[in-house]
């Protein structure tokens, strides 16, 4: 219980979280935010109202005790602000990094009405942090064994937050993972500078110390399909957690050029592969000087600065519509930037043009401007009429998004699923076949890691109830 | 890990290796491949399974040494242990009774060619099968081969054995002799497969070819595979690695698989000093 009455500093300007100078990290692969000291989390924290009535967990996708966990680190006592996140979240670590704050937590923390809201994410990564380096064993409370046995495919976070839910229940939980590391697209996808990879090790580590049994290079769909599973393999109820591997391409002509990546391969070869150590490690990557990203996400963001760290000498952002209607976290555009990206907005491409050797040599774009709002709520590009332009690139790669990898849906087609291959599911996380359910980008179609964390826990504490009761 | 059961050099720079895998043994079809990481900072190789023997768990690869890769994994030994092998991968092989087949293989690609065509003749196919190479030494599983085809043809390209020439002079021979021919199946380097798709697209015949382009993950994450069949962009790993030869566009294969050359022949450049310095005889450390 809290042991002193609680002052909040409201009126304090947001503690600024230590950075890596800009100069410095566009070209390393350290972390560019440094993390707060367990003084400026102490001050940050008590800038929070401790609300009676608080706002701010409604914007949570996984519910966390928010004025819990900051009275804690408030108080100092940062290893009980470790445990009240961790009975809602079971990766704290990583969602304090990569979480968009900005949009659920922090946009509704009433604080933000009139001043800057709290600092959720960055106390959430304090806590996390604070606990990892203190090299304490960590408790995980976890339930006697039920001998119930549970499959979990894909090891993203959906699949790891699921797998950590069950085992807490006491329930026996095999993660498969078709790549030959664990963490999924928290793996191959997000890059060291934004969530170091020992981080996700870690949370990995965690889940082996409740029981978790991870394969990897285990490809379902191929060495073994769902109904093998439940009906050979042993187990009692399969998790879908396949995420949104498969990359889109835009259809314009150029794009099998040499030269031209998808964001997916593009991140695979460098953070999965470990292409920047180059000849030390096998896979290459090919950084012209000049190097082009289309598109406005957080991954295209994470798709340039990359081929800074990795030598691009010009980096650009080539997005469609206009600065406002970049999907990307304002915090991945600020550093991009800090970094010396340059943003081509309202610019489209609309072929990729190449040498007589199959090498690209520029994009042909077209210059846009905004019209009415689309059913997406943004304004939408429409060509202006003789604006196009050819742009000299060595170096394109697409960030237009990611679909759900059709290999589960086409080996078991009694599992329904809506367009483009997405896995329908009740509100509850079960799927159309009985013992299976789903969560994450596979029935999202593309969204955040903490969306995807919200899935799987819910999806796991439907599948406690189906162990437990037997009943569809 | 997989143990490395047994390793042997079936022709010069051309590799066999037994592998210990039951469950892949038990669960490949003919036409699918793996992904072999040799080391830990190995890249991904993509292999087709050449032969299996699931009673024993054991599967066979069979790979050239081109680069760094693989011919660090030519160097490993029997008793020693892959990083990892995932798969297996790609769609399998349509296999039916088509009639009579013309299997034809170049140089490597024999190795994949082999569990397709033992398929074929187990579904009752004629097999007529044209294996080409530079020269008499660079054939493999000639008489595995052999004995699964009811007629045998050879090429080298400077006359060592068999016919003079190129596969497609065999095959162009075969189809003058006015033999019905109901299926094509052609695999081996895309230059070869090019040749065979134009030749058969004059007379018609179905022709199916299995592409080797470069990889990342196999499992259709990435695109890096990609290549254009009929105008439309397929994933290798996913969509094939089989497709309709007439509708390839080799060219394009070919440029894309030439991406990464220069890097390829920079760190076999380094590989090579640092064997030659390992050398007990040789490099810097001469007595």
């Amino acid at each position: 219980m809290p042991d002193k009455k609680w002052i909040p500093q409201p009126k304090k300007p947001r503690t600024p979280i230590p950075e890596q100078k800009p100069e410095e990290r566009r070209r390393n692969f350290k972390e560019v935010a440094l993390g707060y000291t367990p003084e400026l989390a102490i001050e940050e924290a008590y800038r929070c109202l401790q609300c009676k009535t608080p706002t701010c967990i409604d914007g949570c996708p996984v519910g966390i005790d928010i004025p819990g966990f900051i009275r804690d680190i408030g108080e100092g006592r940062f290893e009980d602000a470790y445990y009240t996140l961790k009975k809602y979240n079971s990766l704290p670590a990583v969602c304090g990094r990569v979480c968009p704050q900005e949009d659920q937590c922090e946009e509704v923390c009433i604080l933000g009405k009139k001043f800057k809201p709290v600092a959720i994410g960055r106390l959430e990564r304090f806590a996390a942090d604070w606990f990892m380096e203190s090299g304490k064993t960590e408790d995980f409370k976890l339930e006697p064994p039920t001998g119930k046995k549970v499959a979990i495919i894909g090891s993203g976070p959906s699949g790891l937050t699921c797998a950590g839910e069950l085992a807490k229940k006491g329930h026996k939980v095999v993660i498969f993972e078709a790549l030959h590391k664990p963490g999924g697209v928290l793996v191959y996808g997000i890059p060291e500078f934004r969530l170091p990879k020992k981080i996700v090790e870690i949370e990995v580590e965690n889940l082996r110390k409740m029981g978790v049994e991870i394969k990897t290079s285990a490809i379902i769909g191929k060495l073994f399909t769902i109904d093998e599973l439940l009906e050979e393999e042993g187990f009692d109820a399969v998790f879908i957690g396949t995420g949104a591997g498969l990359p889109y391409f835009m259809g314009i002509k150029g794009e099998n050029l040499n030269g031209v990546y998808s964001a997916n391969e593009f991140l695979t070869r460098v953070n999965l592969m470990k292409a920047y150590m180059f000849p030390e490690a096998d896979t290459p990557v090919k950084i012209g000087k000049k190097v082009a990203v289309i598109g406005g996400g957080n991954t295209a963001m994470d798709a340039i600065r990359t081929a800074l760290r990795l030598g691009a000498e010009e980096a650009y952002i080539v997005y469609r519509r206009s600065e406002a209607e970049l999907p990307a976290r304002e915090e991945e555009i600020h550093h991009a930037k800090e970094e010396g990206v340059i943003f081509q907005l309202l610019t489209n491409p609309v072929e990729i043009l190449g040498d007589e050797n199959g090498w690209v040599r520029a994009l042909k774009c077209v210059k846009m401007k905004l019209g009415e709002p689309d059913d997406s709520g943004r304004r939408r590009p429409i060509p202006i009429e003789g604006s196009e332009f050819e742009f000299p690139v060595d170096t394109v790669i697409l960030a237009i998004g990611q679909g759900p990898n059709p290999l589960i849906q086409e080996t078991q087609p009694d599992i329904e699923v809506k367009k483009w291959g997405i896995i329908k599911i009740d509100e509850s996380g079960k799927t159309s076949k009985k013992g299976v359910f789903a969560g994450g980008d596979i029935v999202t179609g593309g969204a955040t890691v903490i969306l995807a964390m919200g899935q799987g826990k819910k999806a796991a504490q439907t599948i406690d109830k189906y162990l437990q009761s037997g009943e569809w | 890990m997989y143990l490395i059961k047994e390793i042997k050099e079936i022709a010069p720079k051309i590799k066999k290796m037994v592998i210990d895998a039951p469950l892949l043994a038990k669960k490949h079809k003919a036409g699918q491949f793996v992904m072999v990481i040799n080391t830990e900072k190995g890249e991904r190789i993509p292999l087709t399974i050449a032969d299996k023997n699931p009673e024993k768990g054991e599967i066979t690869l069979i790979f050239q040494e081109v680069g760094k890769s693989t011919i660090e994994m030519g160097l490993r030994k029997a008793g020693e242990h892959l990083f990892d092998i995932v798969g297996p991968l790609g769609k399998p092989t349509h296999i039916e009774n088509y009639g009579t087949v013309v299997c034809i293989g170049g140089g490597v690609g024999t190795a994949p060619l082999y569990p397709i065509a033992k398929k074929m003749k187990e579904e009752g196919n004629y097999i007529i099968t044209i294996l080409g190479a530079r020269n008499k030494d660079l054939f493999i599983l000639e008489k595995e081969m052999e004995d699964i085809s009811d007629e045998f043809y050879q090429t080298t390209d400077d006359g060592t054995k068999g016919r003079h020439g190129l596969v497609t002079d065999e095959l162009q021979n075969l189809i003058d002799s006015g033999k019905k021919i109901d299926l094509v199946l052609a695999i081996g380097p895309a230059i070869m497969m090019k040749f065979v798709s134009l030749l058969t697209k004059k007379y018609n015949l179905p022709t199916m070819v299995s592409l080797n382009s470069i990889m990342v993950d196999g499992t259709g994450m990435c695109g890096a595979c990609r290549v254009s069949v009929g105008g439309v962009t397929k994933f290798v790993c996913v969509d094939g690695p089989e497709f309709d030869g007439h509708q390839v566009d080799f060219d394009e294969l070919m440029k894309r698989q030439a991406m990464y050359k220069d890097l390829e022949e920079k760190a076999l450049k380094k590989l090579l000093e640092e064997l030659k310095e390992k050398e007990p005889c040789g490099g810097h450390h001469a007595r």
